[in-house]
């Protein structure tokens, strides 16, 4: 019963969205204001009837309610608890649900935050979130029903969740991805609202801007989160393969950090309109791109949802309606001729162009390569991979040549700067920068030059950001004032840079430092790696929830003192009879320790065992914690209060006004 | 060019892309090109991993088997790697194609991780791959005794992939040549 009512839920779901996408549009022609008001209201239930369909889909699966198909096919009555509730978005049916249930909670935290925007534009907005839901929801529903139900026939017991899937990163990992996926959609629907107002201003940018920054925020903890699992979790040791399905989630990441850098001076100096605009519009359709990339089986991959080609065909015709509508309506609507304010060479508009510039090729070389083996199949030229040999020989050095502009962005003006002056604000911040990039390789032995250019690149971003801090502290009665006197989008800035210089730090060290060691060892057998003894000292047999597993046990020596134990596993699960590997991690600031099983060798208890040190590689996804914590920051800032504030005064007066009537 | 005419690019450039997602549905990147189904695996001259003697398509066909393309820079290999020594422990003879590899990383692969293969086959300038029609690897061919591709998987073998897919192929294969 609870399935079909979640079935029910989700078809009045559809109904609202339909609603919600014509009534406020159709005011908004009408300027009528009874239509247009209606919109929060709908975007409410939008919110609340996906709700319930989503709460439906998770007590069957808590229920062990195996007559649902997902349910069979994605669980197991052994599953622990909290894997059957994750389960319910480890498939493509619930995941889809997930995605829907995040765009209601989108489409509804606009209507709830937006009291200062005007009744036209939020009715616009909410409309253009109502469509996308629209499509969601009947690709849900016609292609993809999460409560199909396997009547007769229930299995006695599901086939068990994907055992790679069982694990407490990825419980977080897709609800945190979706957020910044969906999240993009609000940016779009603000752009197409102003495509259609006919007005591109800086008040437009300024309600984008806290929506764009807390998107991109969320699809970087996602990325990371992602990442992280791969490390720990397939078992040897990698943290990004340039696979199809990342590339899907990296696109977009790509595209919107330089959506939220060109809304700054769309907003601060009302330039960049159009670009603006069609960065938003680019950002949200590389996210249904990577939908129909993940979901519709046109490339391979290793984590591709099982495919089905009528749900290729409902998302591509969908994926053709929203971008195809919108980028005709950009044509139709965008300003062409640009805009009269101007700005000279030196100045921040520039090196945020360039940022700009970097970050819309970067997506476009990932695209390119994401889709090469598609076009060549398309055009008849056989079949073909790209790998990441492409992708690293690309996005190398285009990261290398953004840091440098990086660095002198923050403390640069608007409108004209000069060289003298950056001579003067950053000849100090230079002469350190290379003195760290000469001396700090020196103290690991041999001098590695893709170290030295990572670390100079880092500490030319970090003390360039120093050197600005100071000059905005130094004024103040005291230090603590002057900090305390700085913007919360100032500090957002600060920290993701700092992230930034942080993650590509790890990015490099990691990379050219790691060791890896493949080798057979016996119980009593010593390896030692970096400075690290590992003692093997036995193997034994373990039990978990749904599975059994070898368990290695080791000790790691420094100098003579034990450090820690580490056990990795090797594990069968019972359910689907699938071999995972488990590796045991001891994390540390400068380095991680890796242990992980291979298969037993020979007869006498030998085993290939995977021995990995991996120094910085933490700082990779703290450096990424970093940049999400800084794009939250942002939110914080006082002109979004003010408006705030504003307009609730003015809903007060209005009140007011309305009453004396 | 106008300056309203420059806007539709964007549009002109979605359309073309729109265009290759449209014709890249109704390809599967998992597909054989059907002209190879039922046709008997291609003649090839190639070394073999192990010993370096030169193998022929007479030297590993003859019994049905599965031949498993596979290299160590593949990430999809090491998942499938356990499952192929389990089936290789069932009795069920793999041909390795060590496909565009080095051959001393491959050694070594097989000595750490284990060794499911009756032999490797060295492709190392993916001659044979090319003949096959790979895609990527890994892929799996099913072989019959007569020496015809019966069936191509492409992408990771695990239990479920056997059971549902190639065990039942597996079993009408080796039950036809039996009778």
């Amino acid at each position: 019963m609870i399935p079909e009512f979640g079935h029910f839920a989700l078809i009045i779901a559809l109904c609202l969205a339909v609603l919600l996408t014509l009534v406020p549009l159709w005011g908004a022609w009408r300027r009528d204001i009874n239509a247009m008001a209606l919109a929060p209201g709908l975007a409410m239930g939008l919110l609340v009837f996906t709700g319930i369909s989503f709460v439906c889909l998770a007590a069957a699966f808590l229920q062990d309610d195996f007559s649902v198909e997902v349910v069979a096919n994605n669980s197991n009555s052994l599953l622990p608890a909290m894997y059957k509730f994750s389960a319910v978005w480890g498939n493509h049916e619930g995941s889809l649900l997930l995605w829907v249930l995040i765009l209601a909670g989108w489409t509804a935290a606009v209507a709830v935050f937006s009291p200062q925007l005007p009744l036209l534009m939020l009715s616009r907005v909410l409309s253009m979130m109502g469509f996308v839901a629209v499509g969601f929801l009947s690709f849900s529903l016609f292609t993809s029903n999460p409560f199909a139900r396997l009547l007769p026939g229930t299995p006695a017991d599901g086939q068990d969740l994907n055992p790679l899937l069982q694990d407490p990163g990825l419980i977080i990992h897709p609800p945190l991805l979706y957020m910044g996926y969906v999240g993009f959609s609000v940016a779009f629907a603000f752009a197409i609202a102003a495509l259609l107002g006919g007005r591109l201003d800086a008040a437009w940018a300024r309600w984008s801007r806290p929506w764009t920054n807390v998107a991109w925020a969320f699809l970087t903890l996602g990325i990371m989160l992602g990442s992280w699992w791969a490390y720990y979790e397939l078992g040897w040791g990698g943290w990004w393969f340039w696979d199809p399905v990342e590339n899907a989630s990296f696109m977009p990441w790509l595209a919107g950090t330089a959506l939220l850098h060109s809304l700054a001076v769309t907003e601060k100096r009302g330039l960049f309109k159009s670009w603006t605009v069609l960065l938003a519009i680019f950002t949200f359709s590389l996210s249904l791109l990577g939908t129909f990339l993940v979901r519709s089986g046109v490339l391979t991959s290793v984590h591709a949802f099982a495919t089905d080609p009528a749900r290729g065909l409902f998302i591509l015709v969908f994926l053709g309606i929203v971008v195809g509508g919108s980028l005709t309506l950009y044509a139709l609507r965008a300003p062409a001729v640009s805009s009269r304010v101007g700005f000279g060479w030196l100045s921040r508009e520039s090196l945020l162009l360039v940022n700009n510039v970097v970050f819309t090729v970067a997506t476009l070389t990932v695209l390119f390569g994401t889709l090469f083996p598609l076009l060549m199949d398309a055009l008849g030229q056989g079949k073909y991979s790209v790998g990441p040999p492409y992708f690293n020989a690309v996005f190398v050095p285009l990261m290398a040549l953004l840091m440098p502009f990086m660095g002198v962005g923050p403390l640069s003006r608007w409108k004209q700067d000069s060289v003298r002056r950056w001579r003067r604000e950053l000849l100090v911040p230079a002469i350190a920068t290379l003195a760290c990039g000469v001396t700090l390789p020196l103290l690991h032995g041999d001098y590695n030059i893709w170290a030295a250019l990572a670390i100079l690149l880092a500490a030319w971003l970090l003390l360039a950001l120093l050197r600005d801090l100071w000059n905005r502290v130094k004024n103040a009665s005291s230090p603590v004032a002057g900090l305390r006197r700085l913007a919360p989008s100032y500090w957002g800035m600060l920290v993701a840079h700092l992230g930034f210089a942080a993650a590509v730090l790890g990015v490099v060290l990691t990379s050219q430092f790691a060791i890896e060691r493949d080798i057979k060892m016996s119980p009593g057998d010593r390896e030692t790696l970096a400075g690290y003894e590992f003692r093997f000292l036995e193997v034994g047999g373990v039990r978990g929830p749904n599975y059994v597993a070898d368990e290695a046990r080791f000790a790691v020596y420094r100098d003579g003192r034990e450090l820690v134990r580490l056990a990795p596993q090797k594990r069968r699960y019972l359910a689907s009879g699938d071999i995972m590997t488990e590796a045991a991690i001891d994390a540390g600031f400068f380095r991680d320790l890796f242990v992980a099983m291979g298969e037993p060798v020979g007869e006498e208890g030998a085993w290939a065992i995977r021995l990995h040190y991996k120094p910085f590689v933490r700082w990779m996804w703290a450096g990424a914690v970093l940049m999400a914590i800084g794009g939250f920051l942002t939110v914080a800032d006082r002109r979004y209060r003010r408006q705030r504030r504003a307009a609730r005064e003015r809903l007060r007066e209005e009140a007011a006004h309305g009453a004396q009537a | 060019m106008g300056p309203r005419l420059k806007l539709f690019l964007p549009l002109l450039l979605f359309v073309v892309l729109a265009g290759f997602l449209f014709r890249g549905l109704s390809l599967d990147p998992r597909e054989l090109p059907s002209a190879l189904i039922d046709k008997p695996f291609p003649a090839f001259h190639l070394a073999s991993l192990e010993d370096g003697r030169e193998l022929t398509r007479e030297s590993v066909t003859g019994r049905a088997a599965l031949f498993n393309v596979w290299a160590t820079w593949c990430i999809s290999c090491r998942v499938e790697h356990p499952y192929l020594e389990q089936l290789a422990d069932e009795g069920i003879p793999i041909y390795g194609v060590n496909y565009k590899d080095n051959d001393e990383a491959a050694r070594r692969w097989l000595a750490d991780l284990g060794d499911p293969y009756v032999l490797n086959i060295v492709d190392r300038e993916g001659t044979l791959g090319l003949d096959l029609g790979v895609y990527g690897a890994p892929e799996t061919y099913l072989v019959d005794a007569a020496g015809v591709i019966r069936y191509r998987h492409v992408g990771v073998i695990d239990e479920r992939v056997w059971r549902s897919t190639l065990e039942p192929l597996w079993r009408e294969i080796t039950a036809g040549g039996e009778s």
